[in-house]
């Protein structure tokens, strides 16, 4: 019992410190009243920063957007998971290891080194106009970067691994007599994979749509650097108010509210996880 | 000369009740099975017995003297798992090896003793498998092997033979006594199956909600079964309900009369399958009336289903030497031996 | 079989989809030309840049220094934790203990950034600790997100493996704290060290949480490169991924031959 606490105390202490104290100043803040000092807020139970997001629809408009560019790369990413998934999980077993590393590998080589090279391949002297120019496809540079086809493309390749880890564990596990036994009873393949496949594998489905929605909808970095300047996320919104408008119950309200928001989808994801 | 004793044990998991105040004693050498169903209780006894768990009353005398307080490292008990827990990170002569290793044993001695302990179970030259490498029954011998190179005076077992296929189970269970005399440990077994426990023990307790519901050599537990779980339980018998009147037996269900040796109190009769007798008529206690319902061939008898006069479902046993057993539909008579009627008090 | 090959049509456009971009950003690295993804002729010139760029190569050394202190921290706490959660049993506040660790795992980074921020702010208001925010701040945050990742790793590790060996080594005669050393922690080991590796790239990865808890000191390179980025496209970036997809390559060599699954 007592190398039970010794374990135990110092990995309370730190995730009481670093976890949980950190969210309760979050919502002190998030109440607080801004203040020209350092640091520019003064405690009280204002709720100012709340009343502004609720005032003006620029914020209302980020959560809206946020939510939507999250749902439209989650569903994507499910539609482009979903097929290959499948292939893996059918494919032979040390073709698996290498089709799965295969998959996981880009996420490795560095978030930033992806958006970067999509960068160089989107934007105006970018190698796709490069190549149609060229090709006399196009006779000037087609505007490619900094529109919210990039700003998908760039969320899709970033997110789109976790997606299909889940589903792959999933159809993995499905046992292959279900799919038969739909057959021997009748049914042609695409039945069975409507009537039996998809339904088993719903959850499996949810979580991956969750996993990738529930990050998406707080992304910062691909909407500053691929989407269009008009593409104000909650993200980069919350970015502004804190860097540029050092306006930290702002900054702290919209995060309390987006928090608030994803609330339901990380309880349904964790439920998803948890089943057996 | 008593081993071990448990002395009103009784243990708790939230609001159920695992184990009712047993009392059990388990002597110097002996085989013993402990045999019940799921949630019986035996697994819990076999934990609290290993130090695993503790009782919530009640307490557990090795040699006499209270061993609540003594942990499981220090318990001259050794357990074979049910899932074996072999260590996977190790090959099977370090599995072998553990127990020796943490008791101080020099090398060259401990290297000895898993040789030899190895061969015993069949198992020479297989020292540097991991267990992966290795089958069931294989696995099954590392976990034996490295419970007896301790040379424990109890060995607990739960389900040893419950992973092994039919074959190899029974072939197993031979070997399994055989390390028992040659040891002469004392071996607790836990286990769901009656005829395993039957064939193995020399003692076996039939547990059943918590407690002891009855202890005994195999023969006089199956013959003589003190309530209608324990008939039930052991090779199902036939078990009917009715009331003792003036020394026999009156089963409304069966619409038959039993005689014999039936003190007061008695609440049902069991009759074993094997026990009665297809004839043609019937005529006074212990004979009854019946339709053949259904017949399944069982190599040396076929079983008969009997819709008996009362009501009730006969289940009867029609050796292949007594010729064809009646057909399907028939109506038949049946009797049997006042001194195979085994009165049950509860 | 036309539904296996329109499936595994579907995964090589997946594939190449993921694959492409990144395969032209570590080839047009070994490009003359100034402008990224232009073809000039093949040169190391940038790679020669790259080494020169003082202020890449010191984050790159900052990054490195802070990811391997963090992932060290984050593998202490993590495993501790996964260990705690797999074989403690019940025991006061679990599930609060559960959802704190875990949370790094669910929350929006931007979220997490801002909220350490603050509280590294608060702290040195009450305390005077950190005095300012730099490296150290961005070592307990990553950590903290690193030891999030460990635990689930460790724990799922412990709950493949059955509970029964502990109680088998303690009924051979090891005291518990023994039965840890000969079979627990070998158990972990593997975890350990794959735990390790994913809070060590996931510390060299991040911008944004890092962004948030850094100052003036603590520019790590994704900060660099982010800065970078935000102007344009340069080749010394190209460069930069070649060296980094090369290198990971070879860790991820490393990691798969500790992850090769031993025990059936």
């Amino acid at each position: 019992m007592k190398a039970r606490l010794a374990v135990l105390a110092p990995a309370w202490a730190w995730l009481l410190l670093f976890v949980a104290a950190p969210a309760g100043i979050l919502a002190a803040i998030a109440f607080a009243e801004a203040d020209p000092g350092i640091p520019p807020f003064r405690l009280a139970l204002s709720g100012i920063g709340f009343a502004t997001l609720a005032e003006d629809t620029y914020y209302l408009e980020a959560f809206g957007t946020a939510l939507r560019v999250a749902g439209i790369t989650a569903g994507l990413c499910l539609l482009l998971g979903y097929p290959m998934a499948m292939a893996i999980a059918r494919a032979r077993p040390g073709r698996r290891v290498l089709l799965l590393a295969l998959l996981m590998l880009p996420f490795w080589t560095g978030f930033l080194l992806r958006v970067g090279a999509w960068i160089g391949l989107l934007r105006d002297q970018g190698w796709i106009n490069g190549v149609l120019l060229a090709l006399g496809m196009t006779e000037a540079p087609l505007h490619l970067l900094y529109t919210e086809g990039a700003m998908l493309a760039g969320m899709v390749h970033a997110y789109l691994p976790f997606a299909v880890l889940p589903l792959f564990a999933a159809l993995v596990r499905l046992d292959p007599t279900l799919v038969e036994a739909a057959e021997d009873l009748g049914a042609r393949p695409a039945v069975a994979f409507l009537t039996v496949t998809l339904p088993v594998t719903a959850p499996a489905a949810a979580a991956a749509f969750l996993l990738v929605f529930i990050p998406a909808a707080g992304e910062f970095v691909i909407p500053e650097l691929m989407g269009p300047p008009e593409a104000q996320l909650v993200g980069r919104v919350l970015w502004q108010e804190f860097f540029q408008n050092r306006d930290w119950p702002v900054a702290a309200a919209l995060a309390v509210v987006l928090l608030v928001l994803l609330l339901a989808p990380i309880r349904l994801f964790q439920r998803l996880e948890a089943r057996p | 000369m008593s081993l071990l004793r448990a002395d009103g044990v009784t243990k708790r998991f939230g609001a159920t009740l695992a184990l009712d105040a047993l009392d059990l004693e388990i002597a110097e050498g002996e085989f013993f099975a402990l045999l019940g169903g799921s949630g019986s209780g035996k697994s819990t006894l076999l934990r609290i017995i290993a130090g695993f768990e503790a009782p919530d009353a009640g307490r557990l005398l090795l040699d006499g003297r209270d061993i609540a307080a003594v942990p499981p490292w220090a318990r001259p008990f050794n357990m074979m798992f049910q899932s074996y827990a072999l260590f996977p990170h190790m090959s099977v002569a370090d599995n072998v090896a553990y127990g020796l290793r943490r008791a101080g044993v020099n090398r060259a001695e401990a290297a000895r003793r898993v040789a030899a302990t190895l061969a015993m179970v069949g198992l020479e030259g297989f020292g540097a498998r991991r267990p992966h490498q290795l089958s069931g029954g294989q696995r099954q011998r590392v976990a034996l092997a490295r419970s007896l190179v301790m040379r424990p005076r109890l060995l607990l077992l739960d389900e040893p033979l419950g992973a092994l296929d039919a074959a190899l189970r029974e072939r197993t269970g031979f070997e399994l006594r055989a390390l028992q005399r040659e040891t002469g440990a004392a071996f607790v077994m836990v286990t769901h199956d009656q005829e395993e426990a039957l064939a193995l023990a020399d003692r076996v307790a039939l547990l059943d909600g918590g407690r002891v519901a009855q202890v005994g050599a195999p023969r006089a537990i199956y013959e003589r079964p003190a309530s209608r779980f324990a008939a039930r339980f052991l090779g199902a018998a036939n078990v009917l309900e009715g009331r003792a009147l003036a020394g026999t037996f009156e089963s409304a269900e069966a619409g038959v009369t039993f005689a014999g040796t039936i003190p007061e109190g008695t609440v049902a009769v069991a009759l074993r399958p094997e026990r009665i007798a297809v004839t043609a008529g019937a005529e006074g206690p212990n004979t009854a009336l019946g339709v053949v319902e259904d017949v399944a061939f069982r190599g040396d008898d076929s079983l008969l289903l009997v819709r008996l006069t009362g009501g009730a479902l006969l289940r009867v046993a029609h050796a292949e030497e007594d010729g064809a057993p009646p057909p399907r539909g028939a109506a038949i008579g049946l009797a049997w031996e006042a001194g195979d009627v085994v009165a049950l008090p509860a | 079989m036309r539904r296996g090959r329109a499936l595994r049509i579907l995964l090589a456009v997946g594939l190449g989809f993921l694959w492409a971009p990144i395969l032209l950003l570590v080839g047009y690295a070994f490009s003359a030309d100034r402008i990224p993804f232009q073809w000039g002729g093949f040169s190391l010139r940038w790679f020669a840049a790259l080494a020169a760029n003082d202020r890449l190569v010191e984050a790159a050394i900052l990054s490195v220094r802070i990811a391997a202190g963090a992932a060290t921290l984050a593998v202490l706490l993590g495993g501790a934790a996964g260990w705690a959660l797999a074989r403690f049993g019940p025991f006061r506040g679990r599930a609060l203990f559960g959802a704190l660790i875990g949370a790094p795992l669910v929350l929006p980074e931007v979220v997490t950034g801002l909220s350490l921020l603050l509280l590294f702010v608060a702290l040195e208001g009450a305390t005077g600790w950190p005095a300012g925010r730099g490296a150290t701040t961005v070592l307990l945050a990553h950590a903290t997100l690193g030891a999030a990742f460990v635990a689930v790793v460790v724990q799922a590790r412990l709950a493949g493996s059955d509970r029964s060996l502990e109680e088998a080594a303690m009924d051979l005669g090891a005291t518990p704290f023994v039965a840890f050393r000969t079979v627990t922690l070998p158990l972990m080991a593997p975890a350990l060290a794959a735990g390790w590796l994913l809070a060590f790239t996931l510390s060299l990865d991040d911008v944004v949480i890092a962004s948030f808890v850094s100052g003036p000191s603590g520019t790590t390179l994704p900060i660099a490169l982010f800065s970078m980025l935000r102007l344009g496209l340069t080749p010394e970036v190209n460069a930069l991924g070649a060296v980094i997809v090369l290198g990971v390559g070879g860790m991820l060599g490393l990691a798969a031959l500790l992850l090769r699954p031993r025990a059936g």
